[in-house]
């Protein structure tokens, strides 16, 4: 069944599928990472803040965001960040943003929530005493959670934080639907002009598998390392 | 903002010339529905099979049930969905291959066997995760009560197992409903891909979205309670999850 592959046509569009593509899918990733861990962090310290009208709104955010498909919501942001965007710098009309840029906000608004869960889980992990401890010795809520708690709570989710991006890296191929070259928006765009869909998408299959199988292991063994002996 | 909104446009006619709008979003949800069900119980065969072959006494098996979770997990979805609709019916014999591509509706069945094959690797994970919670005793004691090995998995191990993950597999459910999106890209036109076509033709982005993202919430909703109901019947008394006994006087 081997027999009519082309391999050539992968070897022949490596560059652009690794020097445009898979630059595009990395950077996503890091920044998107990034940006979702700040801001889930910050949802989870206002859902845990025990004040309801801090509370309530991020907990609709959150919701609101696990209950609908990663599709709809990058189509939606791709509308919506320009009127964002005139809404925030007060231009006249709505500002025109690159696919990277809208693609960018859409995945840190939207993995915000899941990060948010993780950091949830991982504060509540911290024993109560040692929020209690912190307040006797004087320290404020931001001394309590900055040197205190966060630090923990990263150390003790690290893992899940990880395999959370190894899904986000997973995700970002749906930027294809917005025709975005990312590795497989290039693997796409060369299978379909020199008509080699089953080379293209095996390919892309196999560094998908190979990037996400590695990092898995490489978390497994970090699981190992960073645990905290009690 | 700068925007024309038009909420009426759900009552007009959409260009096939006999539905409404709001009609189309109503077929698309029925399909993003029969999608995740029909997805669901495959996955759900599918993932119980290999989660209890993950468990079985034998280094072979659960080698092999490694591997498959691995290579369902590790690939993202829509290459997935990619491999199944365009790379399979290439590489069969011709014969069935022009079968696969004739096939109507085809979308829709690559679709619930992507989606299936996917979502049936995280099922293997949890009913691996369940079974390896129960006490190791409850399969000793099964074993030497003269049951043999599927016996005991059939009637004491998942049992018990299922019981226990039922709150996950809940969510696992509300991602394979939210996951059949990804099918839009194969050609079915399911929930999103209705809410986009009414976007490109009418150009009320935003009632399209809203519209489709308030009955996705509508599903969730729907389906959290449901499973909350199946959760109360089902769970093991005596456990963390289960309902408090009687503790009124």
């Amino acid at each position: 069944m081997f027999s009519n592959f082309d391999f050539d046509v992968i070897v022949r569009s490596l560059p652009y599928l690794f020097y445009d593509g898979m630059t595009f899918t990395l950077t996503l990733t890091a920044l998107a990472t990034a940006g979702a861990i700040v801001f889930g962090t910050l949802l989870a310290l206002m859902r845990l803040s025990g004040l309801p009208p801090v509370a309530l709104p991020a907990a609709g955010y959150v919701n609101l965001m696990r209950s609908v498909p990663l599709v709809l919501m990058i189509f939606w942001f791709y509308f919506l960040v320009p009127y964002i965007g005139q809404w925030i710098t007060g231009a006249s009309r709505p500002i025109q943003v690159g696919a990277f840029v809208s693609s960018l906000v859409t995945f840190t608004l939207f993995e915000a929530a899941f990060f948010c869960e993780i950091m949830r889980a991982g504060i509540q992990s911290i024993p109560r005493g040692q929020v209690a401890a912190a307040q006797a010795l004087g320290m404020t809520y931001p001394q309590t959670m900055g040197y205190i708690v966060l630090p923990q709570a990263f150390r003790n989710m690290l893992p899940v934080l990880l395999t959370q991006t190894i899904i986000l890296f997973q995700d970002t191929s749906l930027v294809y639907v917005l025709s975005i070259t990312d590795f497989l928006g290039a693997a796409s765009k060369v299978a379909q002009r020199d008509g080699r869909l089953v080379e293209m998408y095996l390919f892309a299959a196999a560094v998908y598998f190979a990037i996400s199988f590695a990092a898995s292991l490489f978390v497994r063994r970090l699981q190992r390392r960073v645990a905290i002996v009690r | 903002m700068n925007y024309n909104w038009n909420w009426g446009i759900f009552f007009q006619t959409s260009p096939d010339g006999v539905h409404t709008y709001l009609t189309t979003l109503l077929m698309g949800t029925g399909w993003t529905l029969a999608t995740g069900l029909a997805a669901w119980c495959l996955a759900l065969a599918l993932g119980s099979l290999v989660g209890v072959i993950r468990t079985a006494p034998s280094a072979w098996l659960v080698h092999l049930g490694n591997a498959y979770v691995e290579l369902f997990r590790n690939i993202p979805l829509l290459v997935q969905m990619f491999l199944w609709y365009f790379v399979l019916p290439e590489l069969l014999p011709s014969a069935a291959g022009d079968w696969l591509k004739q096939l109507p509706d085809a979308s829709f069945y690559t679709a619930v066997v992507a989606l299936g094959f996917y979502t049936s690797a995280r099922v293997a994970e949890l009913v691996r995760a369940g079974i390896l919670s129960l006490a190791r005793g409850q399969r000793m004691a099964a074993l030497a009560l003269g049951l043999t090995q599927p016996q005991a998995y059939a009637y004491v191990l998942l049992p018990m197992a299922f019981r226990i993950i039922l709150p996950p597999l809940t969510s696992e459910f509300l991602n394979t409903i939210k996951n059949s999106a990804v099918a839009l890209t194969i050609g079915l036109m399911e929930l999103t891909a209705r809410a986009r076509a009414m976007q490109e033709f009418t150009f009320q982005v935003f009632e399209a979205f809203t519209a489709a993202t308030v009955i996705y919430l509508m599903i969730n909703i729907v389906v959290t309670f449901a499973m909350r109901a199946l959760e109360r019947r089902t769970a093991v008394p005596g456990f963390i999850g289960a309902a408090p006994q009687v503790a009124t006087h």
